[in-house]
């Protein structure tokens, strides 16, 4: 059952994307998606680095042993979240304070051990870029479309590139409910059972 | 005395970690749908994060600042966290394996407990004493325990529920999280 490897970049976009299919990465899909510009920011970072630590470990499968090979993947990742975070700080400042400690978390981002574990470890290394990049973007777009459902409703403007746009107009009563935390839960559950619904189908 | 207790509060209930500040949801969505294994998972980090969040501490002061290291915080704490659960594992399947039978996969799991290496960076950012960060990470623990064990009770019943078929399981279980989310939400004008 091999797959091609257009196949193994666009799973990532629809039948697995993270945090709907795989439930997994909760913590920030909830906590940065309160606009769409962290909500992109966010998930560029962990693109990056699902990227380059599936390129990594699987270029490195033969030589980590098993039996210490999570331990060898936390060190991959982590290096490479070091290098975003020192990035971050120096070019994009701004959007760096407003993920705050979600940067360095991406580390314990369990989408991105989750990757190394089932699919680089086993897989070479065109094909894990391929799923690295598939899932990665997938992961964005749902970032994205949360942050602009709860910023939408929250707020009545959509942040892109540091300039909010307001869409509603002035008179609109922003439904702060969205922006704070309840709202992000009940946000995401209800996405999630409006995917099972188009689906289902 | 009186500031401990402040400080104590303020981490369970108003910035509770799993429902005020997001960290740690995969084993909050994961682990409780009965309450045996939230109960076991909740100990589990109690115990981790007051060790990790202690040991994170002295190796931030003592080391990384003192050599000019901080750069490398990120690797050296996951380093630090990720040895101390397979210290908890091989305790834990020694000494109490009814208890390490019962968490399974989410025990190796807690190394990528966002709200064990989440707490350790905000104990750092925040600039907290040794006592701060002792107090704060036992309260972290027990706030992440009391929301897991009450999530884990709501959703036992809802199992008894009938829920349309678009929204069972996950869907459910997160909107559930948002009102229970909601509630700890009103503790936000008690300090």
């Amino acid at each position: 059952m091999a797959k091609s490897i257009a196949q193994e970049f666009t799973k990532g976009l629809w039948e697995e994307i993270p945090p709907f299919r795989l439930v997994l990465g909760l913590c920030p899909v909830l906590a940065v998606t309160k606009t769409v510009e962290n909500g992109i920011g966010m998930g560029l970072a962990t693109t990056f680095v699902l990227v380059c630590s599936n390129i990594l470990v699987s270029s490195l499968r033969k030589v980590i042993p098993g039996k210490v090979r999570i331990a060898c993947f936390i060190i991959i990742i982590a290096t490479f979240v070091t290098v975003v975070e020192l990035v971050m700080q120096a070019f994009t400042y701004p959007l760096f304070l407003k993920l705050g400690i979600f940067i360095p978390l991406i580390v314990v981002n369990c989408v991105v051990l989750g990757r190394s574990e089932a699919f680089a470890f086993k897989n070479g290394v065109v094909r894990s870029l391929a799923d690295g990049l598939g899932i990665g973007i997938g992961f964005t777009l749902a970032l994205a479309a949360l942050g602009a459902v709860r910023e939408l409703f929250g707020n009545g403007t959509l942040t892109i590139w540091e300039t909010p746009i307001q869409i509603f107009g002035p008179a609109f009563q922003p439904f702060t409910f969205m922006v704070e935390a309840p709202g992000a839960f009940i946000c995401l559950g209800l996405m999630l059972c409006l995917m099972n619904l188009v689906s289902s189908k | 005395m009186g500031d401990y207790i402040l400080l104590a509060i303020s981490c369970i209930l108003i910035n509770n970690i799993l429902l005020a500040q997001f960290l740690g949801n995969c084993p909050f969505l994961g682990t409780s749908k009965k309450m045996e294994t939230a109960v076991g998972m909740s100990m589990a980090v109690v115990f981790v994060l007051v060790l990790a969040g202690v040991i994170t501490w002295m190796l931030n002061t003592f080391i990384l600042q003192k050599f000019g290291l901080e750069y490398l915080r990120t690797i050296a704490f996951i380093l630090v966290i990720a040895s101390l659960v397979q210290f908890v594992e091989m305790f834990l399947k020694k000494s109490i394996p009814a208890l390490y039978a019962g968490l399974g996969i989410f025990l190796p799991l807690i190394t990528t407990n966002c709200a064990v290496m989440g707490a350790c960076l905000i104990n750092v950012n925040e600039e907290y004493t040794f006592m701060q960060a002792l107090v704060a990470s036992f309260a972290y623990a027990v706030g992440f325990g009391l929301a897991l064990i009450l999530f884990a009770g709501v959703r036992e019943r809802i199992l008894l529920a009938r829920v349309p078929k678009p929204l069972q399981d996950t869907s459910i279980a997160l909107v559930t999280a948002g009102i229970l989310s909601l509630t700890f939400f009103a503790f936000k004008g008690m300090v």
